[in-house]
């Protein structure tokens, strides 16, 4: 039973359905595992007692219809669950239990899932390290020392360390991808409008999309296909059709035309890096796939207008957390004073540098200078991707420039922190589709991942290249259980 | 010449200076849900009691726009003969405020859901345009919100009232200015007449009814005049409107004015209209006062004063169509414009607090064209109608006040009437025919006004001969 925790999403539904083990004993070894990862951090807020619950329920209706059917998932915190403590890894929301649910934790739990718990994050997803957590910086199992990536730290490292059969992160500038690249699973950040915004804590409202976290892409595929939809309370979600993704997933991918952008060699990029991506072209090109090199010019663009768009929307979307109707509220002896104090106390470093710089960007007078001119090159770099997406079915490039690095080496530096997402961020600018997919290892045995960028609602074929890679890479965690 | 009287000057001690108003109105959408919410709009409930996880701002929250808000909006601005345009924006202007949970108020900025548009305002000396600059809709603090700013226009604060008649008219707003669906802010400048540069502005808040408008556009007129003429410069801020001492007051400087850091909502797509909609919200339009006073004009034969003051609200014209269905059209005028309107007046009521249904007073005029009493006896029933809004023939008959039209009757009161006054009848006789008023006025008296007067003048010119 102890490696059921072991087993894919896929493989432990099947199970459950065909008896060969029950939810509560699912559940209770994914409890076990989470209990005994405290030195990971992976955990803000844990729901066993009422996971155990449901799956005794569960193991009584015996309803296995759902695509999720009995499997307890653990998910980022910054999804709003109702009655169950939702923080975004902040203090000023360190109190704050939602009365609703979100609409892509609703589509989990409606399918046969239920709550295992609230998984760390960067505070309010800022982050590339989950070392800007109110609760703590979380672990990567590849070593004591290493960050698993962020903002959905947490969730990858709580999955890598099978914490939770499967999860969910949301990503903005990489998320999902690069926390994924750095604990070697498969992560996906859909197409903006392909899953409902509702009732996730808003980071940058222009490029947040929630998306799977998972082992491999079987389960992704799954997992995509349950939390998407059209959500008529979001209204940039959009109406557009969800595609049954496992029954459609293939690892034929013969004659499918490839982009390699010759702007991500990046200076200074480690050869392991390249290596991995020469690596990635030879697995498709045996997959049948055509390669083409071609061009994405304001690349070198995308991290600078990110991070203006990102911030400035940001330094609006979190002026709700005031103080006045929920969450941390600090004591003030006029009504300015109060939302100062509040404020200063319940945001962290990062979050604060982050309203800054929107604050600056959007006031009157260097509006056009920043945030103007960040719209038009986010439009620029739009274009671009429209262009080669006229000749190519979907484009292949690192997931990130480096492995996952130490923790506290990038915190005193932001800058170098941001450049964490310079692969990953204008997907995001274009609201594509993309999926890091694990490939390798660095020399330090760290593991390392491949974007696959698709073209917009098709995360069909992204996922049926990320397959043709899996197979071909025969990825093999690689870590021994140190923090049990 | 004729321009001048539109245009408003104040004479100050060193010259003559023109006053430029603007106006920011914001109109209550009448809907029955918030404008990003599904949330009740209805006035006067238990504070809170009306709020969605989406106005007060919980995390993850977020807007959804009311299709029937915009709608009534773009009717708003094709009665206002704007331009409605068929992509705008909905733009974040972020400030801090206890009453605004989310830090940032859903408002349109720089591209608003309707262009420029007009007024037109029937004065007594000829027509005047109004020019609206833009219509665009906003949330406010929970509530749904328009704008309307005409700027820089020449405004006769008696006719202020024509907006909130056209919104009125097309059931866009209900313009209850006590409960705060229709509120203005006020920007007043000054400058010498002859210049060709607008002087510096002041923003009046706080001003709710258009008789205080009035006040603080007057006062706030004459201050900067004063500012001006003693040399000193004008200095652009938001000023309060004092009502107790009529006067206004510095709220805040422009150094004290807030950055809004306006932005586009990322949570909002840009409106974008089906020119379809806007033609089928034209076809839906009402009839809007200017239409309805040409109609009443043309087709009812009133004057232009009388169609004025029907249409001047949208209830008078119900009342007055609603007592045409049944009765003369220039009598029914008459009796709303005087008598009706006296009564109103008297007891400080509107027309839709009307003590006397359109129906009942349709139903007594009615009773006048037909000879079944006389205007005397219509106006003592009218009296009666104030208390009880009784049925017109019901008071008549419980009264016995029924016109005497029996010939044979009144021939008996006029043959009394004129043995009663031999002297008269022989002066009459020889000549002093003004005396055929005083013997209509006996045979009334005696009849206790109930005789039919066309009757009794046919009886006593024969019976005079």
């Amino acid at each position: 039973m102890s490696n059921i925790s072991e087993l894919s999403l896929t493989k432990i539904i099947n199970g459950i359905k065909k008896k060969d083990f029950t939810s509560e004993e699912v559940t209770k070894v994914f409890i076990n595992n989470s209990q005994n990862s405290k030195k990971l951090n992976a955990y803000i807020s844990e729901c066993f007692d009422d996971a155990l619950k449901s799956a005794k329920s569960f193991d009584k209706k015996k309803d296995y219809n759902g695509l999720l059917s009995g499997v307890p998932i653990a998910v980022k915190d910054l999804f709003c669950t109702k009655d169950v403590k939702t923080t975004a890894g902040s203090k000023i929301l360190h109190n704050f239990i939602p009365t609703y649910e979100s609409t892509v934790t609703s589509n989990l739990w409606s399918k046969g899932a239920f709550l295992l718990g609230k998984l760390n994050c960067d505070e309010f997803a800022m982050g590339s390290s989950n070392e800007t957590s109110f609760f703590g910086n979380v672990v990567n199992p590849y070593g004591k020392q290493l960050v698993p990536g962020g903002s959905s730290g947490g969730s990858a490292s709580a999955l890598a360390a099978e914490l939770t059969p499967a999860t969910i992160g949301t990503d903005t500038g990489g998320s999902i991808r690069q926390p994924a690249s750095f604990t070697g699973i498969v992560g996906l950040k859909p197409t903006y409008g392909r899953c409902s915004r509702w009732g996730i804590a808003a980071f940058a409202s222009s490029l947040d999309q929630a998306g799977p976290m998972t082992k491999n892409v079987e389960d992704c595929a799954l997992l995509l296909q349950a939390m998407s939809g059209y959500d008529p309370k979001d209204s940039t979600s959009v109406d557009a059709k969800v595609e049954n993704y496992s029954s459609k997933l293939t690892e034929n991918v013969k004659g499918l035309k490839i982009g390699i952008p010759n702007e991500y060699r990046v200076d200074n990029m480690p050869t392991e890096i390249d290596n991995l991506w020469k690596q990635g072209i030879d697995y498709l090109k045996d997959a049948g796939a055509i390669i083409k090199n071609i061009s994405l010019p304001h690349t070198v663009y995308a991290l600078p207008a990110y991070y203006i768009v990102a911030p400035a929307e940001a330094s609006s979307n979190l002026a709700r957390y005031d103080g006045v109707k929920y969450g941390h509220r600090a004591k003030g002896k006029n009504l300015i004073e109060m939302y100062e104090n509040t404020r200063s106390e319940g945001f962290g470093d990062e979050v604060k540098r982050r309203i800054l710089i929107g604050t600056y960007v959007l006031s009157s007078g260097y509006y056009d200078a920043y945030y103007l001119k960040a719209q038009k090159v986010r439009q620029l770099i739009k274009n671009d991707f429209d262009k080669v997406f006229s000749d190519v079915d979907a484009i292949l490039t690192p997931s990130t420039p480096s492995s996952a690095f130490k923790i506290g080496d990038k915190t005193d530096d932001p800058v170098s922190m941001y450049l964490n997402d310079i692969f990953t961020v204008p997907v995001n600018l274009s609201g594509l589709p993309a999926i890091s997919v694990p490939a390798g290892y660095d020399e330090n045995n760290l593991p390392l991942g491949l974007q696959i960028i698709g073209k917009a609602f098709d995360e069909q074929t992204i996922l049926n290249l990320s397959l043709a890679i899996e197979k071909r890479a025969n990825f093999k965690k690689n870590f021994k259980v140190w923090w049990s | 010449m004729a321009e001048k009287k539109f245009d408003y000057f104040i004479n100050g001690e060193k010259g003559k200076w023109e006053v430029i108003i603007g106006l920011e109105v914001h109109a209550q959408v009448l809907s029955k849900s918030k404008l990003f919410s599904s949330s009740s709009t209805k006035f006067g409930a238990e504070p809170n009691t009306q709020v969605s996880l989406v106005d007060s701002a919980f995390p993850g929250m977020l807007p959804v726009i009311n299709q029937f808000c915009v709608e009534q909006s773009i009717k708003t601005g094709l009665g206002l003969k704007a331009k409605i345009n068929l992509n705008s924006v909905f733009d974040r202007k972020n400030y801090f405020y206890a009453d605004l949970p989310q830090g940032y108020q859903i408002s349109q900025y720089k591209k608003p859901l309707v262009g420029e548009g007009e007024v037109i305002l029937d004065m007594p000396y000829g027509t005047k345009k109004v020019g609206i600059e833009r219509l665009h809709l906003e949330q406010d603090a929970g509530k749904s919100i328009h704008d309307i700013d005409p700027d820089n226009s020449f405004v006769d604060l008696n006719r202020s009232g024509k907006l909130r008649s056209i919104m009125r008219y097309l059931g866009t707003c209900d313009g209850n200015m006590q409960e705060g669906s229709l509120r203005a802010d006020v920007n007043v400048s000054v400058r010498k007449v002859g210049d060709s540069q607008f002087g510096t502005r002041c923003e009046i808040k706080n001003v709710n009814s258009i008789k205080f408008m009035q006040m603080a556009i007057e006062y706030e007129a004459k201050r900067q005049v004063e500012i001006l003429e003693s040399g000193k410069k004008i200095d652009q801020e938001t000023r309060l409107f004092d009502v107790k001492k009529n006067t206004t007051r510095s709220m805040r400087s422009k150094e004290e004015a807030h950055d809004y850091r306006y932005f586009p909502d990322p949570d909002l797509l840009p409106l974008k209209l089906n020119k379809d909609l806007i033609d089928k919200l034209k076809k839906e339009l009402p009839e809007l006062p200017d239409q309805k006073k040409d109609r009443f004009i043309k087709d009812h034969n009133l004057s232009p004063y009388e169609a004025n003051i029907l249409v001047s609200e949208k209830e008078i014209s119900d009342y007055y169509e609603e007592m045409i269905k049944e009765c003369d059209k220039k009598l029914a005028t008459n009796w709303i414009t005087v008598e009706l309107f006296a009564v109103l007046n008297k007891n400080n009521l509107s027309i839709s607090q009307s003590p006397i249904s359109a129906k009942n007073l349709s139903s007594l005029v009615k009773m006048i064209t037909l000879g079944k009493i006389s205007g005397k006896i219509a106006k003592d029933v009218f009296e009666k109608m104030q208390v009880s809004d009784k049925d017109p023939k019901q008071i008549v008959e419980e009264e016995g006040l029924v016109q005497q039209s029996d010939p044979k009757e009144l021939e008996k009161i006029v043959l009394e009437v004129l043995s009663k006054n031999q002297d008269k009848v022989i002066q009459y006789q020889s000549g002093k025919v003004k005396l055929f008023g005083y013997f209509v006025g006996e045979v009334m008296k005696v009849s206790k006004g109930k005789a039919n007067p066309n009757l009794v003048n046919d009886i006593l010119k024969i019976k005079l001969k």
